[in-house]
C-alpha cells in the first residue's frame, strides 16, 4: 500500500522488546534456558560412567580369587566392594537394584585360567540399564589372564576371559531400556501441563470472579479439576504399555498392579507440581513456560536418557529431589527385572514425599478469598 | 411488611489495604425488592464494599448484616441466597447455553428434576429458546447478558449484584435487560447495580453516591436531582472550548462539559449566573445563557466535587 516503512518496523520492534522486558518469565527463559541446558549437556551429563556399585561372589575362596577380587577392584568402572556368599544373593541385589553388576568367581577358577578356551568368571550385568550394558563391554576387555600372571602388557588370551551374562535385556533391545522410563516423562509432559493450564484457565478466563460467589469451595473447584487428570494419567500409562508390548514386546514381568501403583503415586506428585505451578502463574502461557522449566531438569537428569552415574554429586543430589528420577528406576525395576514395591521401597517413598510435600504447599497456596 | 428488615445494613464498614482506605466508614441501608445503584467513579471502593458484602473480603472495621445475616462470619449461607453477575462474561465459553446452567445448577445442589424445570422457566424468561446447544463464546453481547443473569438468578436469590451489568450491550439490549431486572424486583428480588455509567443509575430506585470510599449522597435519582444544591447553565456559543477556558477559574464554577455546540455550567448558585454572563461578554465571547433542569451528572459533579472543596 505504502510501502515498507522503516520507522514503522523500528516501532513494531521497539514495542517488542518493552512488552519482553515487562515479561518476567520469558526474560527469565531467555537467560535460564541456555544456563539450564550448558550447565546440565556441559557439566552434569557424562556418558562415561565410573563407580557402578558392583559385588563378588568368591565361589573359589583361594588366594587366586582373592587377588582377582583385588583387580577387579581396581577397575574403576564398577566398584565391587560387596562380597557376596552366593549367586542368588547376587541376583536378589540385581532385582532390588542396588548392585548393577556382579562378578562370579567360580570354584575351579585355578583349572580355568590357564585354559585358553575356557572363560575365567562371568560378569552378570543389569541390562534393564543400558549404561550398565556399555560399561559392561569394557569390562570384557580385562585383560584377566595377563594380570593374574603378573604380565604388564595384554596377550591373547585375554580376549575371551570373561563371560557377560546381561539379565533382564540379553539381545540389548533398545526400547526394552526406553520405553519404561518413557511412560514417566509422558506422564510428566502431560501432567504438569495439564494441571496447571487448567488451573489458571479459570482465572484468566475471569471464570473465578463468578465461581467465588457460588457455594464452590476452593477445595472443590481444585480436586474437581484435578481428579479427571488422574484418569487420563491412568489412561496414558495403559496406553505406552500396549504399545510397548505389542510393538517393540516389552514385557511387564512384575505386579501390573504394582506398576500401576506407582504410576499413581507418580501422577499425584505430577499433578501437585502442576497445581503448585498454577498457584504462581497468572496466564496460560505463563503456566506452559514454567511447567518446561520443571521438565528440563527432569528428562536431563532422571537417567531416562543420560545415565546418573555418570553425573557429579551436585547433580545426583539435585536427581534425588525429582519426582521422575525415582518413577525410572521404580518402573524399570517393576518392568524389567520383576521387582516388587517391597524392593524398590526406598523409590516409593521419596515419590509419597515428593507428592506430599507438594500437595501440601500448593493446597496452601490455593487460596479462595481475594485479599 | 414495614418490619421487614433492610437487605443491606452496614455500619462504620470500612476496608484499608496498607496505607489506602479504599472503604471508609459507610453506612448503608439497602431496601428489599428495590434496584439499589452504586454509583461512582472507578476505585471509588464499589467493588471493594460487595466483596466484602459477599463475604468474600475481611472487613477492616465494621458491621455488615445481608439478608439477616452476619457478614462474614454466615458467608457461606450467604453464599447460597445471593446471586453474582460479573462485568465481564465469566461463563465457560467452550460450554453450551445449557451445559453452563446446568453446571451452576450443580453448583447449587438442584436435583435433577428442579434443574430441568428452572432450566426451561430460564431459558424461557430469556429468550434463549432457540440458542441452548450454542457455546456461549459464540453468543451475541446481549445473549451473554442474558445467559449470565440467567445464571446469576438460577439459585432464585434473594439479593442480586451487578456489576455495570450493560456496559457492553447495544442500547436496545439495554432497555430490554433492565425490563428483566424490574421483573425481579416486582418479584422480591433486591438487587445491588454498581455502576458508573449515569443512564444505569437513572433507572435505579435509589442510589448512594461514592468517592473514595464514602458515602456522598443517598436518595432516589428524583430527589437527588431536586436537591442538587447547585444549577446547571446551558451556554450556547460558537466558540464552547474557549466560553470553557474562559469560565475555568471563575468562582463558583463547579464544572463545565462541552455537549455539542453547548457548554453545560454547573454553578454553585443563582448568585454565579450573572458572574457567567459577564465573564463570556468581557471575553468577547458572544453566548446565550439559559437555566437547564438538572440530569443524573449534574448531581454526580456537585456531589464529588463538593467533597473536593470543602
Amino acid at each position: 500500500m505504502n510501502g515498507f516503512s522503516l520507522r514503522r518496523l523500528l516501532a513494531v520492534i521497539r514495542k517488542e522488546l518493552r512488552q519482553l522486558r515487562r515479561d518476567r518469565l520469558t526474560y527469565a527463559m531467555i537467560v535460564g534456558i541456555p544456563l539450564m541446558q550448558l550447565l546440565l549437556f556441559g557439566y552434569a551429563i557424562n556418558m562415561d560412567v565410573r563407580h557402578l556399585p558392583a559385588a563378588v561372589v568368591d565361589q573359589a575362596r583361594s588366594s587366586a580369587s582373592r587377588e582377582l577380587a583385588e583387580q577387579l577392584l581396581q577397575s574403576r568402572v564398577f566398584e565391587f566392594d560387596e562380597v557376596l556368599a552366593s549367586p542368588a544373593a547376587a541376583d536378589r541385589l540385581l532385582q532390588q537394584g542396588t548392585i548393577k553388576a556382579a562378578a562370579i568367581i567360580p570354584p575351579d577358577l585355578e583349572e580355568r585360567l590357564p585354559d585358553p578356551d575356557r572363560k575365567v568368571f562371568q560378569l552378570v550385568v543389569d541390562g534393564s540399564d543400558q549404561v550398565v550394558q556399555q560399561a559392561a563391554r569394557q569390562i570384557g576387555q580385562f585383560p584377566v589372564r595377563s594380570l593374574m600372571r603378573g604380565d604388564a602388557s595384554a596377550s591373547s588370551d585375554d580376549a575371551s576371559a570373561v563371560e557377560i551374562v546381561s539379565y533382564y535385556n540379553p539381545q540389548r533391545e533398545a526400547p526394552l531400556n526406553t520405553v519404561p522410563g518413557l511412560i514417566g516423562v509422558i506422564l510428566t509432559m502431560t501432567m504438569v501441563m495439564f494441571t496447571a493450564i487448567a488451573l489458571v484457565r479459570e482465572r484468566e478466563q475471569g471464570n473465578l470472579e463468578f465461581l467465588i460467589t457460588t457455594p464452590l469451595s476452593s477445595a472443590e473447584l481444585t480436586i474437581g479439576k484435578v481428579l479427571p487428570f488422574i484418569g487420563i494419567g491412568l489412561v496414558q500409562t495403559t496406553l505406552v504399555l500396549i504399545l510397548g508390548a505389542w510393538v517393540f514386546q516389552v514385557p511387564v514381568r512384575g505386579s501390573l498392579l504394582e506398576l500401576y501403583a506407582a504410576a499413581l503415586v507418580f501422577i499425584i506428585a505430577s499433578l501437585a507440581l502442576g497445581i503448585f505451578i498454577s498457584t504462581l502463574v497468572t496466564t496460560q502461557f505463563q503456566a506452559m513456560q514454567a511447567a518446561i522449566f520443571t521438565f528440563l531438569p527432569q528428562i536431563l537428569l532422571s537417567g531416562f536418557i543420560f545415565p546418573f552415574e555418570g553425573m557429579p554429586t551436585p547433580a545426583q543430589w539435585l536427581a534425588e529431589v525429582l519426582p521422575l528420577t525415582h518413577f525410572v528406576r521404580l518402573v524399570r525395576g517393576i518392568m524389567l527385572r520383576g521387582a516388587g514395591l517391597v524392593d524398590l521401597w526406598p523409590e516409593l517413598l521419596a515419590l509419597v514425599v515428593f507428592a506430599t510435600l507438594a500437595m501440601l504447599v500448593a493446597t496452601l497456596r490455593v487460596h479462595k478469598r481475594l485479599d | 411488611m414495614a418490619t421487614e428488615p433492610a437487605a443491606i445494613v452496614t455500619h462504620g464498614l470500612t476496608r484499608r489495604f496498607g496505607s489506602l482506605t479504599a472503604v471508609d466508614h459507610l453506612d448503608l441501608e439497602v431496601p428489599r425488592s428495590r434496584v439499589y445503584g452504586f454509583l461512582g467513579p472507578n476505585g471509588c471502593g464499589k467493588s471493594t464494599t460487595i466483596r466484602m458484602l459477599c463475604g468474600l473480603l475481611l472487613p477492616t472495621e465494621g458491621d455488615i448484616r445481608v439478608l439477616d445475616l452476619e457478614i462474614p462470619r454466615q458467608a457461606e449461607t450467604l453464599k447460597r441466597r445471593i446471586g453474582y453477575m460479573t462485568q465481564s462474561f465469566s461463563l465457560y465459553r467452550d460450554l453450551s447455553v445449557t451445559e453452563n446452567l446446568q453446571f451452576v445448577a450443580n453448583l447449587f445442589g438442584l436435583d435433577r428434576a428442579r434443574t430441568r424445570r428452572r432450566l426451561d422457566e430460564l431459558v424461557q424468561t430469556y429468550r434463549l429458546e432457540s440458542l441452548t446447544a450454542q457455546l456461549a463464546g459464540t453468543l451475541s453481547g446481549g445473549q451473554k447478558q442474558r445467559l449470565a443473569l440467567a445464571a446469576a438468578v438460577l439459585n432464585e436469590p434473594e439479593l442480586l449484584f451487578l456489576d455495570e451489568p450493560t456496559s457492553a450491550v447495544d442500547p436496545q439490549s439495554r432497555r430490554d435487560f433492565w425490563a428483566e431486572l424490574f421483573r425481579l424486583t416486582e418479584a422480591g428480588t433486591t438487587l445491588l447495580v454498581s455502576t458508573h455509567y449515569m443512564d444505569e443509575a437513572e433507572r435505579c430506585h435509589q442510589l448512594a453516591i461514592l468517592q473514595e470510599g464514602r458515602l456522598m449522597r443517598e436518595g432516589s435519582p428524583e430527589q437527588l436531582k431536586a436537591d442538587l444544591g447547585a444549577l446547571p447553565l446551558l451556554v450556547e456559543t460558537d466558540r464552547p472550548h474557549a466560553a470553557e477556558l474562559a469560565l475555568a477559574d471563575l468562582p463558583g464554577v463547579l464544572s463545565s462539559a462541552q455537549i455539542g455546540a453547548t457548554l453545560r455550567v454547573l454553578v454553585d448558585a443563582e448568585d454565579t449566573r450573572e458572574p457567567v454572563t459577564d465573564r463570556l461578554r468581557t471575553q468577547g465571547i458572544e453566548a446565550r445563557v439559559s437555566t437547564t433542569d438538572p440530569n443524573l451528572e449534574d448531581v454526580f459533579v456537585a456531589a464529588t466535587q463538593g467533597g473536593h472543596r470543602t
